[in-house]
Parts: C-alpha cells; structure tokens; sequence
C-alpha cells in the first residue's frame, strides 16, 4: 500500500486511492460561498465615522425637539380638578350584557358645558358637544357591533340584565340615535379601550370647530354643570375634565420634545468628549511602538 | 498518525487527523481530519479564529436581545400593580425568537468575518483572543446583562412618556393597552436590528437579506394579525383589531421610535470607538495596522525592465556529439515555468 501512495492524489481524507483507479474527490467546491470568499462590506468604526455621527444626531435633534415642544406649548389646556365622593356600592346579579368587570366599570358621569351670556345676564348657552367620533373607525365600525336582527334593540337584548354598577341597560345608551346605541355606543366603545397605565385620558366629546370669523369658545365666563355618578374614592381615583385643543402631534405632551433636546444636546456634547478623547489617544498611539 | 495516537486525539479538546500512510484509525477518532500536515495553519488560524468570533458574538447577541424583550415587564410591573399583564401581545411572544430574529442571528454566525483569510495568516497574532477568552467571558456577559437592562428602561419608559396623558392627532385615544404594546413592540424589533446591524462587519448580500428583511417580514405579519379579516374570524385569539393602521399614522409613534433607537444604540457605538482608543488590548493594535494598510495600499513597486542587449544566458556545453551544444546554447532546457498563484485550500 505505501508504495501506490501517490503524493499527488487530491484526495484528502480518504484511503490512499487505488492504483490508476478513480476514486469520487470530496474536495468542496471552489465557489465563494463555500470558500467563504463572498463579496462584502466591511465596515469599521473610525474616528471618521463615528465623530460625525455624534454631532449629526445633536444638530438633528435639537431643532426637533425645540419644534415638538413649541407645537405642544401651543396647545391649549384647561383643567378642573374635581372632589372625591361617597363610597362605592356593590350588589351580585346574573346574565349581563356587556360583561366583564372591565364594562361594569364603564364611566358614567355626565359634563355639560355652558357660555355666560355676560356679567349682568345670566342666561347660560349650552355649547354643543358632539358625541360621535369619538372612537376609532376600527372599532366603532368593525370591532364592536350589535346582535343581528331586525326587531328595536330592546327585544334583541330582552334576555339579558344590565352591568350591575349600570344605571340604564345597555340599549338605552342613546336612545335618540341607532347608530349610538346598544354595543356600538360610542362612550361605551371608548371605554373599553383599555388603557396601558395608571393615569390615562379618554376622549369625552367633541366641540366642533366654527368657521374662523367665529372662535368656538369666544372669551368669557363657562358653567360646567358635572353630574357625578362614578365613583373613584375607593382607590383613591382622580377624575379631571380638560379641555383642550389637538394638533399633528396629538394633545400636549411636552416629553418628547423635551427628550429629544436633551438627547440631542447630550450627543453633541459627548461628540466633543470624543473628539477631545480621539485628538489626545490618536497621537500617543501614532507615537507608540506598533511593532507587534 | 497511528493507532497509538488515537486516545491523545480523544483526550484533546480538538483532535485533529491526519490520513496517511499508517491506516485510517486516528482520522476516524478525531473531530477534524485532512491530509496534509500544513492544513492545520488554515485549520487553525483561518477557520478556527472565525468560529471563535462567530461564537463569542452569537452568544452576547443573543443574551442581549432576550434580556430586552424580557425586562420591560419589569419596568411595567410598577405601573400595572404587579399584576404581571404583558407589555407584548401573545403572538409577538410567540414570534419573536422563532421568526423575526432567528435569522439575522443565523447570518451573524454564518459569514462573520472579521478579518479576511489573507490578513488571517499574515497575523498569527489575531490568535490570541482565542487562547486568552477575551471575547466572552464572566466579564463580557456583564457587559452584556448592563447594556441589555438600560435598553429595556429606554424601551419602556420612552413609549411610556409619550403615551402618557395623550392624545392622537384627531383627538381620540392612544394610551391604551393595545397601541402601548404596539409600541413597544415595534420599538423592540427596530432596536434589536440596528444592533446586530452594528455588530456585523462583513456584510455580504445574505446578511442584507436576512438582517432587514426580517424587519420587513415583522411589518407584513403585522399589518397581518392585526387585519379585519383575522380578528373577526377568530375575535377570542386575535384581539389587536384596527390597531396598526390606527397608530401608524401618528408621527407620535414613529418620533418615539426613533429616540428609543437612538437612545439605546448611542453607547454601543459609542463604546466600540472608543474602547480600542482609550483601553486598547494587543489585537486592537494589529486591527489598526490591517485598516492602516487597507486605506493607504503598499506601493506597488514599478518592476523596470533590465534591458539587455543581448540576452544573456549561462550555459555549459559539453559536446560529445555534433549536434548538442546548439541545443543547450539555445536555452530551452534553462527555462523556468512560471508560478501559478492559487489560493485552494485543498491544492498545494
């Protein structure tokens, strides 16, 4: 056998080949996916890439934020705290429509909204607030809707009882309109959007906007008439009516532009950190013995 | 090598065999196998440091990225009372490791490279880390836990600030529990991705596909759970109706996407510039030499051709026949052949 051994055989890993035979080669194929030779990018951080960055990001951010936080200062906002009220009552029942703690619990207080007419007469004017639209489309149009049928709402929910923390069933949410009533009830809807944290502010009404010769709230003094059904003084609940205007950004929330000021500022900052750093390590290491 | 080898090959942490003349035994008992002596230079310094790297940087990668996705619910715990309510919908749980980020991984530890084979030899240095446990170690996984902790606090509480108290552009809500997880979600992935974006440092087109076309994939099964369709099927398994096309549209969302990002990446990419400056170890040197020679290319020394006037060769004639001198004066049997340059691993 030593003496058929034929240092040329390309063979690797095999048995030394048979004499003039044609043994199957298990080389790996010489394609760059195999030889690890695919064609790449190789990046690598230097000085001159990652300096810039750093400043980039500040210049960037910092008129962003300076923008997010000018948007939301200009964002109108009127608060009305209101006071804590008598303990909460509870009783058991049966079948329920809607169930679920999370629509036993639905908001029931009732805010209307009154102009003064002037110092010496004082005739209030309701201002109008709009009950629909106060809910995403998805929901209001897809998500939530009420049993099939063409008998009135009240026969088609005739089985069930109401939430037992409900004053009125189900059906008569607004009974002046069907398309508000019943599970597609728009404050129903909005309710049971839960929220993600503990402080959290749902939409109540809307006030539409007047054309421009006219301000929708003109100056003057308002009346909020609050009849207060829902309790909140068992977990030491909060309850605030606000008023306020909405912009591109949503309503005001100073926290992002407030972020991104101070992250952009940060950046820039430690941009010159960096840049002070790369001057004085780069020229001791240009110094330095490199020889390895 | 012979029978007799066979238990130092078992005993070793890595045996290597080598076929040859004294039988296949010790080739059969060892982890790695080839024919030639001088292989084991590649063997080594080729593709064993490569898969040490690609090793070391798997592992941080991956611990980081779960301990992100984890976290958060530690945050929230002291927003929700403790009631362990998820900040993720279920089915993002159930995708998250086996869809949107098993591949981008799969690229990393497939074709990462830091350094090609050529440099790979001309170094032997770049060994060294290996031997050293310099990339992953008690330290290293520290490193790795911190960095992953601070990203969770940013990917909570930044979504949080901007939810909080507010409202959507037309009015109507945003801080709940579905656009919160949505988020959240979103802010994840993008994050995790920028990250093994910036760990990766040889990019080939695989890595491209893998590494932005799970982001794309994450959208499309996105705007997929949440569609009509889906939730009015099955309402009691896909709960997240409307909630993407809600939210996506609100320049809120995506500012606070980007800050998140941004927030997290800053000192990673901070910290891999500025380590090799401030607190270099000896392979950083020889990575500063090979990127010193990549941007500045040797000069080629122009070859200046010896002109002669005649060409001139050396030659012995011993004649002892009429006839062969003129065949040795003629120079074909002092000519060389020349070099063939191949880089086979397998061809000597």
């Amino acid at each position: 056998m030593a003496m058929n051994y034929n240092a040329k055989d390309e063979v690797d890993g095999g048995p030394p080949g048979a004499p003039g035979g044609t043994t199957k080669t298990r080389r790996p194929d010489n394609t760059a996916f195999k030889q690890q030779r695919l064609p790449a990018w190789q990046p690598f951080l230097t000085a001159g890439t990652v300096l810039p960055t750093f400043f980039i990001i500040g210049l960037i951010f910092i008129p962003i934020g300076i923008g997010i936080f000018v948007t939301s200062n200009n964002i109108r906002e009127i608060e009305n705290p209101s006071k804590e009220c008598e303990p909460y009552r509870r009783n058991e029942d049966k079948p329920i429509a809607p169930c679920g703690a999370i629509a036993n619990s639905m908001f029931n207080d009732t805010l209307e909204l009154f102009l003064v007419a002037n110092e010496s007469d004082p005739t209030l004017t309701l201002i109008p607030l709009k009950r629909k639209g106060i809910a995403w489309w998805t929901d209001k149009n897809v998500k939530f809707r009420n049993p099939p049928g063409t008998e009135s709402l009240k026969e088609r929910f005739k089985d069930t009882t109401n939430p037992v923390n409900w004053l009125k069933p189900v059906y008569e949410l607004d009974p002046e309109d069907e398309d508000n009533n019943g599970f597609i009830n728009e404050d129903f809807i909005v309710w049971m959007r839960t929220a993600a944290l503990p402080t959290f502010r749902k939409l109540y009404r809307l006030i539409e906007r007047k054309n421009d010769l006219h301000p929708t709230l003109p100056a003057g003094r308002y009346y909020l008439n609050i009849t207060y059904n829902y309790p909140v003084h068992s977990f030491d609940g909060r309850k605030r009516m606000i008023l306020s205007t909405v912009s591109w950004m949503g309503g005001k929330n100073p926290f992002l532009g407030i972020a991104y000021i101070t992250i952009g500022s940060i950046s820039f900052l430690l941009g010159v950190v960096l840049l002070v750093i790369n001057h004085k390590y780069r020229n001791s290491n240009n110094t330095a013995d490199i020889t390895i | 090598m012979g029978a007799n080898d066979v238990s130092m090959i078992k005993a070793a942490h890595i045996g290597v065999g080598i076929s040859g003349q004294e039988g296949m035994q010790a080739m059969l008992n060892s982890d790695f196998a080839f024919s030639q002596f001088c292989y084991l230079q590649r063997l080594l310094l080729v593709h064993g440091r490569w898969s040490y790297n690609r090793m070391c940087k798997f592992l941080s990668y991956f611990f980081y990225k779960n301990f992100v996705f984890t976290l958060v619910h530690f945050w929230y715990a002291f927003f929700n009372g403790f009631s362990a309510q998820a900040v993720y919908d279920t089915w993002f749980i159930t995708c998250y490791n086996l869809i949107y980020t098993s591949l981008p991984v799969l690229g990393l530890s497939l074709f990462e490279q830091d350094v090609n084979e050529t440099w790979s030899l001309h170094f032997p240095e770049l060994y060294i880390p290996g031997q050293h446990n310099l990339y992953f170690n008690k330290k290293e996984f520290v490193k790795c836990l911190i960095h992953g902790i601070y990203s969770s606090f940013v990917l909570f509480f930044v979504p949080m600030g901007t939810i909080y108290n507010s409202e959507r552009s037309d009015g109507k809500d945003i801080s709940d529990i579905q656009t919160f997880c949505l988020i959240v979600q979103t802010s994840l992935i993008w994050m995790v991705t920028v990250q093994i974006a910036l760990k990766t440092t040889y990019w080939t087109m695989i890595s491209h596909f893998f590494i932005w076309g799970s982001l794309g994939f994450y959208f499309c099964i996105l705007f997929f759970l949440y569609s009509d369709g889906l939730c009015l099927m099955f309402p009691s398994i896909f709960q997240f109706l409307g909630v993407a096309r809600n939210t996506m549209n609100q320049s809120q969302i995506w500012l606070s996407l980007i800050l998140s990002v941004i927030l997290c990446v800053i000192p990673a990419f901070g910290y891999q510039f500025l380590q090799p400056l401030v607190w270099p170890v000896n392979v950083d040197k020889v990575f500063d030499r090979i990127n010193h020679c990549k941007t500045r290319p040797p000069q080629v020394r122009v070859r200046t051709k010896l002109k002669h006037p005649s060409l001139r060769r050396s030659a012995y004639a011993f004649s002892h026949k009429q006839g062969f001198g003129a065949l040795i004066t003629s120079g074909k049997t002092t000519k060389t052949k020349p070099n063939k340059k191949n880089s086979f691993p397998v061809k000597k």
